[in-house]
Order: structure tokens, then sequence, then C-alpha cells
């Protein structure tokens, strides 16, 4: 039982995990709204707007902020086409950083960096879906692209860790580049940054301060709650923490719990075992067994039957988590296991809880009188 | 080697005590043969027990081979029962999914003697016994008689410097008990003290001494001071200093 319950707790928690990996632990990501409280002659339903000025105020100015990048998401028909192959995909404009926040994995070139920005440079960066389907087997560094009809050049390819965006088609280019080149003007859509090495409480006060800075910058209330959405990935990574923590050590008490009712059961069958073999010890101990030998006897017999049936149930446990997570593949519950150091504390368990089983039965076994034992018929 | 002084026991507690030794006094030498008679209830059973250090006495003095035994806890007691003491019992008291070997090496397992040893010494015994073939039989397959000589050899392998037997002839026809006697005797003979309880007269008349018990006190014993004393220079070995 301790098995299944500690595995089916982990098989939770990795999928929580996974879920969480994709994106930067640490980041935070605000996104603009629509005022709704009249503000400083400012009236209310007023669409609130982030810039470049915000973005670089932030990265300069604000303390503690490690990496940020703001997004610009392009509208209309957005075809990217390769010689004879078109599609069409999500075309995001992002700073440098952005791999940093929602996680990738270059498979091969390179992201853009602060020269590719500075230069407004003309590159883009594909997922591997979206390569496979203009490019075939063929390589991609280096060819051009052309997006909404103006050429790019594909200077890497990658693959997000985000499970669910892996089979979309993608494509990554400087901010700079598609403001320009877009009409953008210099608008951003949202804002994310990392808080670096910061404990939840310090990320907890960048958020703070990251409300109030825009608020501020861009004249509405700062209780407004409808005039930003934002999201501290630490913090409610913190919050599942705990919850999980919570959940492993309900999981143990109860595991506990069955365990301690297998040690009563071990120890009620031991009380009738030394009364039916009283005859038996007092034999023993009239042909010169000491005490010691005699509960080390019981003891042993006590272990014996602990460790054997909690092995046994140990392994059927562990079968029955492979068999579950072979059957069910949802995201839910991703790799439930018990990893080693579980297995062996549990054994170690074990063996301590045949003794303690078998303790009371072994002091009464070494209490028999052998005068009384013997006369037993 | 037993010397008992005054000895008194008494079972359970206050109202419904019950005095069964009244101040005994008994002196065994090493080497002797002898038969413990008396009715129900004039306390040979609770002697045995208490030479036997199988309990405990409430007043007087009890020496064995010089040593006052008295205050022993339960380590100390099974260590010199394991040393001394040879038991044989009415109903053998044999453990039963043990097999002949098993039964009759256990008190050497309790000596922490080695496995390959102990088997070969009870192998050693049961030959002795007459019973080397019926080594890997349980107790069940085997007949009273051989069931009795299979607790003697049991008894005799921790080289116990007494035995002592509670009603040994009890289960055993005629024929089988004094097989049995014989044995006891031949034990004797090698200069091992033999105490046997019975309330039989052929069986007790096997022995050179016999004590009658009633109510808790030696009513009579066949041997006079003379006798014993004659007994104890034919018997008293010198001890090299």
């Amino acid at each position: 039982m301790l098995i299944i319950l500690l595995g089916s707790g982990k098989g939770i928690e990795n999928s929580v995990h996974r879920n969480f990996e994709s994106r930067a632990i640490n980041s935070i990501q605000m996104w603009p709204g629509q005022t709704s409280v009249a503000y400083k002659g400012n009236k209310t339903g007023r669409n609130i707007r982030y810039d470049n000025e915000d973005f670089d105020f932030i990265k300069n100015h604000m303390k503690g902020i490690e990496y940020g990048s703001g997004r610009y998401y392009i509208d209309g028909n957005s075809i990217v086409a390769y010689k004879k192959e078109y599609a069409s995909m999500d075309l995001r404009a992002v700073h440098p950083d952005f791999p940093h926040i929602e996680i990738l994995d270059i498979l091969s070139g390179r992201f853009f960096n602060r020269f590719d920005l500075e230069q407004y440079s003309k590159v883009v960066v594909l997922s591997q879906k979206a390569k496979d389907q203009l490019f075939n087997k063929e390589e991609a560094i280096g060819k051009y692209v052309t997006v909404t009809g103006v050429p790019f050049e594909v200077i890497g390819v990658f693959n997000p860790k985000n499970d669910r965006d892996k089979d979309s088609k993608m494509l990554y280019m400087p901010i700079s580049t598609a403001q320009r080149v877009f009409s953008g003007a210099n608008q951003l859509h949202n804002i994310a940054v990392t808080t670096g090495a910061s404990s939840v409480e310090e990320s907890k006060t960048i958020h703070e301060n990251l409300k109030k800075l825009m608020a501020q910058r861009h004249h509405y209330d700062v209780n407004d709650t409808k005039a930003i959405n934002s999201y501290n990935a630490l913090e409610d990574f913190e919050k599942v923490t705990t919850v999980f923590r919570g959940i492993r050590y309900f999981m143990w008490v109860i595991g506990l719990g069955t365990i301690i009712a297998g040690i009563v059961g071990v120890s009620n069958i031991m009380i009738v075992v030394v009364k039916e073999r009283t005859k038996e010890i007092g034999i023993r101990k009239a042909l010169g067994a000491t005490p010691w030998a005699i509960i080390s006897l019981i003891l042993q017999e006590s272990i014996f039957i602990t460790a054997v049936a909690g092995y046994v149930g140990m392994v059927l446990g562990i079968g029955l988590l492979e068999i579950i997570s072979r059957s069910i593949k949802t995201d839910f519950f991703i790799n439930p296991e018990a990893d080693m150091s579980v297995t062996i504390s549990a054994t170690i368990l074990l063996i301590v809880a045949g003794a303690v089983a078998g303790f009371i039965p072994a002091r009464r076994a070494a209490g028999i009188r052998p005068v009384e034992a013997l006369k037993d018929e | 080697m037993i010397k008992l002084i005054n000895l008194h026991k008494s079972y359970g507690i206050g109202s419904t005590s019950l005095h069964v030794l009244k101040g005994l006094d008994l002196h065994i030498e090493t080497g002797e043969l002898v038969s413990i008679m008396g009715a129900s209830g004039s306390g040979k059973s609770t002697l045995l027990n208490i030479v036997g250090i199988l309990d405990a006495y409430d007043k007087g003095e009890f020496y064995l081979d010089g040593r006052i035994i008295r205050h022993l806890n339960e380590t100390q007691s099974a260590k010199l029962r394991n040393q001394y003491i040879g038991f044989v019992f009415q109903s053998f008291n044999l453990i039963s999914f043990k097999n002949a070997v098993e039964n009759v090496a256990l008190p050497l397992y309790y000596q922490k003697v080695g496995r390959r040893k102990r088997n070969t010494m009870a192998m050693e015994y049961l030959d002795m016994m007459g019973l080397k073939d019926w080594a890997e039989h349980l107790p069940s397959e085997l007949s009273g008689g051989q069931k009795q000589r299979l607790a003697i050899a049991r008894a005799m392998i921790s080289k116990p410097k007494i035995i002592l037997a509670d009603e040994p002839t009890g289960a055993l026809d005629s024929a089988t008990s004094k097989e049995v006697m014989e044995i006891f005797k031949d034990i004797n003979a090698t200069g091992i003290t033999v105490i046997i309880v019975t309330h039989e007269n052929d069986i007790a008349a096997n022995t050179r001494r016999i004590i009658r018990l009633k109510d808790g006190m030696i009513e009579h014993d066949n041997m006079t001071p003379d006798m014993l004393q004659k007994q104890h220079d034919t018997l008293y070995i010198p001890q090299p200093n």
C-alpha cells in the first residue's frame, strides 16, 4: 500500500513538474488589460499598451531582474514560404533573452542576439515542425525564407520544451525587426522577466514593484486589477510544491498506518504461536535456554514473517504501479515510481516493524516458567 | 553434591497458600543412586523442581556442588542447569517437530557448540542408547521405550553431574521399565548422581537409597548415618589439589 501511494504521489508530482519545466520557474509574466477604475482624470475602459520604453526601463532599472523579453504578436496572414513549400504558422517577435524564459531546445544553429536586435537583422528561428514542413530533409540554416513576402535568413532550429507546443509550427524573430517590418511601432504585447536566484518572497516583491511601475507609467490606479494581467511562476511553483509535500506526508501517514495494522496482526499471531509452543519453550528452558535465547527465537520468526510478507507486498506494489503507468498515459500521471531510497527505507522499516511486532510475544515467551510449562498437557 | 538445609516452599499467597515443603533437610553425595518416594502431594515433584533449579524456594539453604543456589536470575539458572543437570520426564517432553538427532543435540545448542560437533556427539549418544538407526526419525515414530532412551541420551549429552528423573517409567510397560532402570544404573556407575522420583516400589528397589517424603518432610531414609558414612568412603574420590 505504501509503495502504491508513494508511487502515485510521485507520478502526479512528476507530471506537474513536467508542466513547469517548459517555462522558467522564476519567471514573471505580465500583459496589459483595460482600466476599470477612473484615475487622475483618465476614464475607465482605456486600453493599456506596453512599449519598448517600458521594457528598457524594466531591464535597466528594476532590481533583481536577470533576463527579460517582450513579445510582439504579428497579426494577419502569417504565411512563411521556402521555394515551392509554404505554411501558415505563429509568428512571434521577442527579445534575445527569450529562450531563458520559455525554455527552447536549440537543435541547430543559434537564437538571435543583441546585435541582431540592434541591427534589425532579418533573421528567424524555426520550430522543428516548421522546418520539416518547409525544408523536408534539407539543411535549413543559412537559407532564406519569405515571411509574408519579406525574405529572412534562417539561423536556427528549435524544439519547445512544452509538450503541447511540440507539434506546432512556430517562428521567432527579433522584436526590433518585427516592429519595423510589420509597422508595430514600438508596441509590446507582453513583457516577461526572470528573477534569477531570488527567493519566493523576493520574487513577490519584484512582482509588486513591476505592477506599481506599470501603474505609474501608464497612469492608472495601482489597485485596478483589470488594467494588468500578471503571473508569478515562482509563487505558483511554491504553492504546488507545498501541496505536494503535504500530499507526500499524507501518503506516508496512510502507508505507515497500514504497516502498523500489519504489525498488530503479526503480533497477534505470534502471541497465539507462543501459547501453542509453551511446552516446547519450557523444555528448551529446562535444557538451558536463557531468556535471551527464547526472545531471539521468537523475534527471528516475527521478523522473518514481516520481512517476507512485506517484501512480497512491496514487489506487488511496484508491479502494480508499472502496470498502471503503462495503461494510463495521461498528462496527469507521469512515471509513477518509488525511487531507490524509498524502497530501502521501506525495507528497513519492515524489519523494525517485525521486531516491534515480535517484542511483546517474545517477552511473554521468555517469562514462561518451565515448571508450569512442562506440566502443561 | 546436593545439600538441603531447612528447606521451605509454599505455593500461592495469603489465604490460599499451600505450604508444601516444611523444613526439609537432605544430603546427597556425588555418585549416589537415590529414589524419592511419597504419596501425591507429599512434595516430591516440588523437591525435584527446586533441586533442578527450575523453581525457587522460600526459606532455608540449597547448595549444589558447594555453591549456594539463591536469588539466581533466569540466565544464571539456565546456565547452571545446562552445566550440571540432565532431566528425564515421565511424558518424555521431546520436541515433536525435530528428529531424534536434533532433539538429543539441543542442550549442546544452548552450550553454544557448533553444528557439526553437536550432531557428531548426538550420534554418539544415540548409538550408546542403541538408537543409531532411528536418528532421522521423529519422536512420533518411536515407541515409548525408545522415546525415553532418546530423552536419556539428551539428558546425558551435556555431561551433567546429576540426572533428575521424574517418574521415568510411568508411561512404560514393565519390560521396558526394567531396561530403562538398567540404563540408569549404568549411568550411575560412571559416577553421575542419579535421583529418581517414583511411586512404584519395584522401581525404587533398583536404587541403593530410598527416601520417603510425607507432608513435606523426610519420613524415612533407608540409609542410617553409619551406612551413609560407609557409602561416603566408597564413593568419595579424593580431588587432586
